[in-house]
């Protein structure tokens, strides 16, 4: 058990201090502030590389109770820059633990501050709206309140934040399904969590990790019969080349499946805006409306932007003359009426701004993975009868 | 889709009477499904034969049938209301085991009924256990292992192949009512015995010990489209072998990752729907192995259960509201949060504290059984406690049970190393005291007298509670030897104890001071808690709900007001002697407050503080604001200021509740509360026997001659000079514990002995008053404005006094007193009500004697018949007592209708409805340490958990009603009855036994009796006595082959007591019922001679209302 007793403050960009006791590593990091309302899953949150760039308060009291264990990594680091608590635990009680949460904090690097009332903070950002802010602790209290203050005012803002190039993979990697593959997807990785090819394997899908920058070229000399975008931190409207690479794709007639980030990119290749929500929807239990069959799933969410498309009706996506034909809203937030997901009615490509891959997080929207399976196949047999035809 | 076009009125069933198992949360569910279907414009009726409840008040329903809930009584109720639904899923297992039988017997098709809420199908599904097993698998989920038994050759068969120990599960019962571990062949003899008895099915399950496992449960709603929500998860903090509702719980759960979670989530939908459950919610049980995490489904409640109320009452999302929503056909999505008023019902809730529920024991009331916690509930109530840490929840909800042993004691030395190997082999056996235990343990760890991680090592071994809860035990315990050794008590140590949980009275404790001492400390150092809201949402959305509980954080979410504020103090966690009765009184308070006038024209806003989650007041949409805190003298203060800084504070409510608050009121008052209503002054004097007797010889009433004892010879003076027999009663305690009569010198002694340990010097001396053997007791509730009276009810026991008043049955109207008594009891009532000075309720208990109107004792509150009054008279006397609190008079009240413009509850016309109440007791639930049912002879001492309304034309039909209503099976009319009666009785039985035994029952009796009878010259078989040497069968085996529908068996007060013991174990355990004074005998007799033919006549308590009231309006012209 670690002695928790040096002191350690959270700042946020509208003069908010907060003293609380230092937690994981000692130093200062700045970010946006965000709160995330998961009661479970701390260690998939700190690990998902949407988090990246963030400093993330958890509303649920007690962190750390089960520890952290390698099974439930979603990707191979930590990528939250700072930690806000209430209860920090310290000891671990869980079977399948391996570490403590703040050995592990620790280790990564993440500056957190425990014992402080979270809950006030979520209130703050949700009548304020996300906002920048800064964990000090160890040396970085050495100077002044107010200079941490301007330290925190001067930090570079979420929006077009680009951090595609810190997340992504190096190189392509193949990942191989156990049993007969059905198919393959080509998988661009914009900071994807591991349950996504999980569920994807799970499915005889061979998926090819590809790497944020790979060119339509690359894309297609993987054969792949699918198109999917990850999750990923940051602006969608910085993400320019994902977007050219996407239509790329769509115009060669691939299918495509987006979650979250891709879900911003499908968008975007249509035509359509994205915008920052007020203070984002980060946590586990949110409704989500499937219009197709009338159906509310519970899923996990961590999204700061949405996609703008108007929420009746179905609209010719505006970008290259109507070329790819109409869209629908398909999912819909029950919370605030944001788009959740977009459906092309004239070309097999579909995506969600949530995440059904949870992880963590219910496993109601895991439909959408045999909905990717299925285009695959549909793909195959296509190119199939389309070879035969040749 | 909205809702159901095809239904317009619901029959609703309730769960009957309070017991152990089944309590105030199905009254808090049922009130909500009836208010909820009558806002979206059904007809509701109700049957519900429990009178204390909210929900058979007639403003819930449209038709209410106080009736016993059997299928004979609700067919002829189908039959007069026709209704096109019956929603059997709120009422707890007794309305889904009615209306399967409604089903099953072919009255709902036979009337065209639908179920709605769950099918038959559904229902059978989840209940029968090898069904139940198939759907488990089908989802691919694990159950025990296990064996159906039928018989207890099967049980002895299955029992070979799973090997000891093992789980007994009986099927179709309540409350884990007959399960028990099996150790070895005789365990299982005896429990599966029992369990095959219980189970309507005669079946039982025996299964492979998990036990130690930890224990989860999830609570699920589900709608017509298939969508499904977790609302709430709860991990049990005493692991698998303790039934849940004996265990304290935590929710949301803390030790499972996501990964295991989301697991229990897909079990648990997986299972929502191959059961079929359509709409609705559910609760779905699972243990999961410590070590390696191998999970196994327990078992699902198809309907709304205490888990959901608690569910409820934690997350604040309203369950049985929303099921009661889905059942008429909406989906979850087209159902509001209430809390946020903004976001859908079709989201899991998410919390940002932790809920601690810890349950309340009664063993105190059950000397003799055995205080060993297993799958058989057995407690009798609960409180739980919202903090933002474990343990802050933790404390809160410890010292809510308002017992003392409850919270951890500081006092003396910690245990030494050899006392911790004592103390750890203590808690192997799970008991009410475990906890208290473990933390004298973790003491002398955080002292360092023993290893503390070894420690920790050492409790999780003996007890398998979970090593995360018993760290924070650990860390509470570290936390009070800081606050012991620290020089001086600084800010951010009392911050740190307050953070965890410690009362200003437990760091006092620590430091040897008083706690007011502390809490001025602590304000001094700006130490106060701040109040949160439960919102169902972590704060994501902004809530519309007043809805708070308090923790030591920064910032505080009281909004300011501009209306006075009403604080009313609930009654805290159910006990015996204080249960839902005063919950009923609280409520009504709120309600009569939320639409009086006030002089500034704004209106009160009502504030209710209560750590009951069982309750209707507790229901956030009661009152205006709810504070869900403990109610101690501390916690209540700091509501009061937070309030007082939020706007004006009319005042504060305290006489509603019960003991709880009323025990608080002085000191509310000199820390300058300002108390509603009669004055706690007023309420010292009446509890006061000096100042008590001062009044009431101003008035020239007489009372029984009494004196006080501090030794044995004192006693032996005060008793022959009083004249035996007495009552006898420690001087320090309410609520009648350890009171007992004593008939001569010798049981003088044998109490003394038992009661002034070390030959009397005691602390506090014992009471001894004449008993007024063969009295008649009467009841009065009254109300007094200082000026005018309004006498409620008055209420005749058909026991003698001597028997605790909540323990006997009674009348209203009284059967037989006469005009000039009732004269007298008016004339008393006013002269006590005027002499303490009452202002609201009053409730005074006479005992009539050789036409003697003896006063035995007055309570200045409200009583726990204010219900039964108020139901039986048509007069809403809670309500009103609240208005009289706030200053509005009798004579207003009259005008303006909340009272009867004439007469009171005493002139009820001739041909009035009786009601009779009864009381419901818990002894089968309670066994010795060998196995034995415990007695079950009345007293002194209050024993019963609830109680049942009878009412029809007569006295006997409706006292017929009230025994179908307690039991399952009513009286017998016919078979055989045993009667073995006490010398005093026997003349008084003679007539009564000639009557059966010409109704056609055999009469079996033992000698001495029989000698009576055949003299009498009544035909009876004279039985063996158990303890009498013979081969022939004695009356126990005669009992026990079920030969015998009917036993009346008085004390004696010296001979072959264990023969009598025998004779009512063995009637407990067979479920005949059971009479023990001459009085109900009578009474017993004289509603089987009445029993009718036909199934009971049933009549709505509106079309009751109705018919008094145009008597009463007769009479006024």
């Amino acid at each position: 058990m670690t002695s928790r007793t040096d002191s350690a403050v959270l700042i946020l960009e509208d003069g908010t201090v907060v003293h609380g006791t230092a937690y994981g590593a000692r130093g200062a990091r700045l970010g946006e502030v965000v709160f995330s309302t998961g009661m479970t899953g701390y260690q998939e949150t700190l690990t998902d590389p949407s988090y990246a760039g963030q400093i993330v308060v958890q509303t649920a009291p007690h962190i750390g109770n089960t520890g952290v264990n390698t099974a439930d990594m979603e990707s191979r680091r930590v990528w939250v820059r700072g930690y806000a608590v209430r209860e920090a635990s310290r000891t671990v009680s869980n079977w399948r633990s391996e570490q403590s949460l703040e050995d592990f904090l620790a280790a990564e690097d993440v500056v957190g501050i425990a014992g402080i009332d979270t809950r006030m903070i979520t209130r703050i950002l949700r009548e304020q709206g996300s906002m920048r802010g800064g964990v000090f602790s160890g040396d970085a209290l050495t100077r002044s309140t107010e200079e941490l203050l301007a330290e925190v005012r001067s930090a570079p803002a979420m929006a077009g934040a680009d951090f595609l190039a810190e997340v992504t993979i190096a190189q392509p990697v193949v990942l191989e399904p156990e049993g007969e593959v059905i198919g393959t997807v080509a998988a661009l990785d914009l900071g994807i969590k591991g349950a996504t090819p999980r569920s994807m394997l799970e499915r005889g899908l061979r998926v090819h990790l590809l790497p944020a920058t790979t060119t339509l070229e690359e894309l297609l000399a993987t054969e792949p019969d699918a198109l999917f975008c990850s999750n990923g931190p940051g602006d969608p409207a910085a993400a320019d080349h994902q977007v050219e690479l996407l239509r790329g794709a769509l115009d060669a007639g691939l299918p495509y499946f987006g979650i979250c980030l891709g879900n911003q990119l499908l968008g975007r290749a249509l035509g359509f805006g994205t915008y920052k929500l007020k203070y984002g929807h980060r946590g586990i239990n949110q409704p989500v409306l499937d219009r197709a069959t009338g159906k509310v799933e519970i899923t996990a969410h961590n999204h700061g932007f949405a996609v703008d498309v108007p929420l009746e009706g179905e609209h010719t996506a505006p970008h290259g003359g109507g070329r790819y034909g109409r869209v629908v809203v398909s999912h819909v937030g029950l919370n605030d009426d944001v788009v959740e997901g977009i459906r092309c009615l004239d070309i097999p490509a579909y995506s969600v701004q949530y995440h059904p891959e949870a992880a963590a997080g219910p496993h109601d929207a895991a439909y959408l993975f045999d909905r990717l399976a299925q285009l695959v196949r549909e793909h195959r047999a296509g190119s199939a009868a389309g070879n035969k035809e040749s | 889709m909205p809702r159901r076009t095809d239904l317009s009125s619901v029959l609703v069933i309730g769960s009957g009477p309070i017991v152990i198992g089944q309590a105030a949360e199905f009254d808090y569910s049922g009130t909500q499904a009836c208010r909820v279907l009558r806002e979206e414009g059904l007809r509701v009726i109700l049957v519900n034969s429990n009178p204390a409840t909210i929900m058979t008040d007639p403003d819930i329903a449209d038709a209410t049938y106080i009736e016993p809930i059997d299928p004979e009584v609700i067919r002829s109720i189908i039959a007069e209301e026709r209704p096109d639904a019956i929603l059997p899923t709120l009422g707890g297992q007794t309305a889904l085991n009615a209306a399967v039988a409604l089903a099953e017997q072919g009255v709902l098709e036979e009337f065209g009924v639908e179920m709605i809420g769950a099918s038959l199908e559904a229902i059978q599904r989840a209940e029968d256990r090898s069904r139940f097993k198939e759907v488990v698998e089908r989802v691919g989920g694990e159950s025990a292992r296990s064996v159906i038994c039928h018989s207890m050759d099967e049980c002895l068969a299955a029992a070979e192949e799973l090997g000891y120990p093992m789980v007994v599960r009986p099927s179709f019962t309540m409350g884990g009512l007959g399960s028990g571990m099996a150790y070895d062949e005789d365990d299982l003899r005896h429990i599966a015995g029992a369990g095959l008895h219980y189970s309507p099915t005669t079946e039982v399950l025996l299964e492979e010990s998990i036990l130690g496992w930890k224990e989860f449960e999830l609570e699920l709603m589900r709608d017509h489209r298939d969508n499904c929500v977790v609302v709430c998860s709860i991990e049990n903090v005493d692991p698998v072998g303790v039934h849940t509702g004996d265990s304290v719980t935590v929710a949301p759960a803390l030790t499972l990752t996501d990964v295991e979670l989301q697991q229990l989530r897909d079990l648990g939908i997986g299972i929502i729907r191959e059961v079929g459950v359509d709409t609705g919610g559910c609760n779905v049980q699972f243990a999961v192995h410590p070590e390696t995490g191998r999970t196994v489904v327990i078992e699902m409640n198809p309907r709304v259960s205490r888990s959901s109320a608690l569910a409820s009452k934690a997350t604040g999302f309203p369950i049985a509201k929303i099921a009661a929503r889905l059942a008429i056909g909406y989906s979850l999505d087209e159902i509001r949060n209430d809390i946020t008023g903004t976001t859908p019902a079709s989201f899991e809730p998410t919390l940002d504290y932790v809920v601690v529920k810890v349950p309340r024991f009664a063993f105190e009331k059950f000397p003799a059984a055995d205080p060993t916690l297993t799958t058989t509930m057995k407690s009798v109530g609960e409180a739980m406690a919202l903090g933002r840490s474990f343990t802050e929840a933790l404390g809160k909800a410890q010292r809510s049970l308002d017992v003392t042993a409850s919270l951890p004691d500081f006092r003396g030395e910690a245990p030494t190393a050899s006392e911790v190997a004592a103390l750890i082999e203590q808690v192997r056996t799970p008991t009410d005291t475990r906890l208290v235990t473990i933390a004298r343990v973790l003491r002398s760890a955080a002292e360092g007298i023993v290893d503390p991680a070894e420690t920790i090592e050492r409790l999780y071994e003996a007890t398998a509670i979970d090593r995360w809860f018993l760290d924070q035990m650990l860390q509470v315990a570290e936390i009070a030897t800081r606050i012991r050794e620290a020089e001086v008590l600084d800010a951010p140590l009392i911050m740190l104890a307050k953070r965890h949980g410690l009362a200003d009275d437990q760091i006092g404790q620590l430091r040897h001071v008083d706690g007011e001492v502390i809490k001025g400390v602590r304000e001094a150092l700006g130490i106060n808690p701040v109040y949160k809201t439960v919102d169902t949402c972590a704060a994501e959305f902004a809530s519309r709900t007043p809805y708070h509980y308090s923790t030591y954080d920064q910032e505080t979410e009281v909004e300011p007001r501009e209306r006075s504020a009403v604080l009313i103090l609930g009654s805290g966690p159910n006990r015996i002697g204080q249960g839902i009765e005063f919950d009923y009184s609280c409520v009504h308070a709120a309600l009569a407050l939320s639409r009086a006038e006030t002089e500034d024209g704004l209106g009160y806003e009502t504030v209710m503080v209560n750590c009951n989650p069982e309750t209707v007041s507790t229901d956030y949409d009661i009152a205006d604001r709810l504070y869900f805190e403990p109610l101690t003298f501390e916690d209540v203060l700091e509501v009061y200021e937070a309030e007082k800084a939020a706007g004006p504070v009319a005042g504060v409510i305290v006489q509603l509740g019960g003991q709880t608050p009323l025990s608080l009121a002085r000191r509310l008052q000199d820390a300058g509360l300002p108390i509603l209503g009669t004055d706690p002054a007023a309420i010292d004097a009446a509890e006061d026997r000096g100042e008590f007797g001062a009044v009431l010889a101003r008035a020239g009433l007489p009372a029984p001659p009494y004196g006080t004892a501090w030794a044995l010879e004192d006693a032996r003076e005060v008793a022959a000079s009083v004249g035996y027999p007495v009552l006898v009663r420690p001087s320090y305690v309410l609520g009648g514990r350890g009171m007992e009569i004593v008939y001569d010198e010798e049981g003088l002694v044998d109490y003394v002995a038992r009661n002034l340990p070390d030959g009397g010097r005691a602390q506090a001396p014992i009471l001894i008053d004449r008993f007024l053997d063969t009295a008649v007791e009467i009841d009065v509730d009254a109300l007094f404005d200082g000026e005018d009276l309004y006498v409620g009810g008055i209420m005749e026991h058909i026991e003698e006094a001597g028997i605790h008043s909540g323990d006997s049955a009674c009348t209203l109207p009284p059967v037989s007193l006469g005009e000039e008594v009732i004269e007298r009891i008016r004339t008393s009532t006013r002269a006590i009500a005027e002499g303490v000075g009452v202002r609201g309720l009053l409730n005074v208990q006479y005992a009539l004697s050789q036409d003697v109107l003896y006063v035995l004792e007055a309570n200045p509150r409200a009583s726990r018949t204010v219900p039964f009054v108020a139901k039986a008279t048509g007069v809403a006397l809670a309500q009103a007592a609240a208005l009289v609190k706030i200053g509005r008079s009798i004579a207003q009240l009259r005008e303006q209708g909340v009272l009867p413009a004439q007469g009171d509850g005493t002139d009820l016309p001739l041909d009035a409805p009786i009601a009779v109440k009864e009381a419901v007791l818990p002894f089968k639930r309670f066994r010795t340490a060998d196995g034995q049912a415990v007695d079950s002879l009345l007293g002194p001492e209050m024993r019963s958990t609830g109680e049942v309304m009878g009412l029809d034309s007569t006295f006997p039909l409706a006292f017929a009603k009230s025994q179908l209503a307690i039991a399952g099976q009513g009286l017998p009319s016919s078979g055989a009855v045993f009667v073995s009666v006490a010398d005093r009785d026997k003349r008084g039985v003679v007539l009564a036994v000639a009557r059966l035994a010409a109704l056609g029952f055999e009469v079996l009796t033992t000698e001495g009796t029989g000698r009576t009878l055949r003299r009498s010259g009544i035909p009876c078989r004279i039985l063996r006595k158990a303890s009498q040497p013979g081969t022939e069968p004695s009356v126990i085996d005669l009992i026990e082959s079920g030969e015998v529908t009917l036993v009346a068996n008085t004390p004696s007060g010296t001979d072959a007591r264990a023969d009598g013991y025998a004779i009512r174990a063995a009637a407990t355990s067979m479920d005949i019922p059971i009479i023990t004074t001459v009085q109900e005998f009578q009474a017993a007799v004289q509603a089987i001679e009445a029993l009718p033919a036909e199934p009971f006549t049933v009549t709505s308590l509106q079309q009751h209302t109705e018919r008094l009231e145009a008597t009463r309006a007769g009479c006024a012209q």
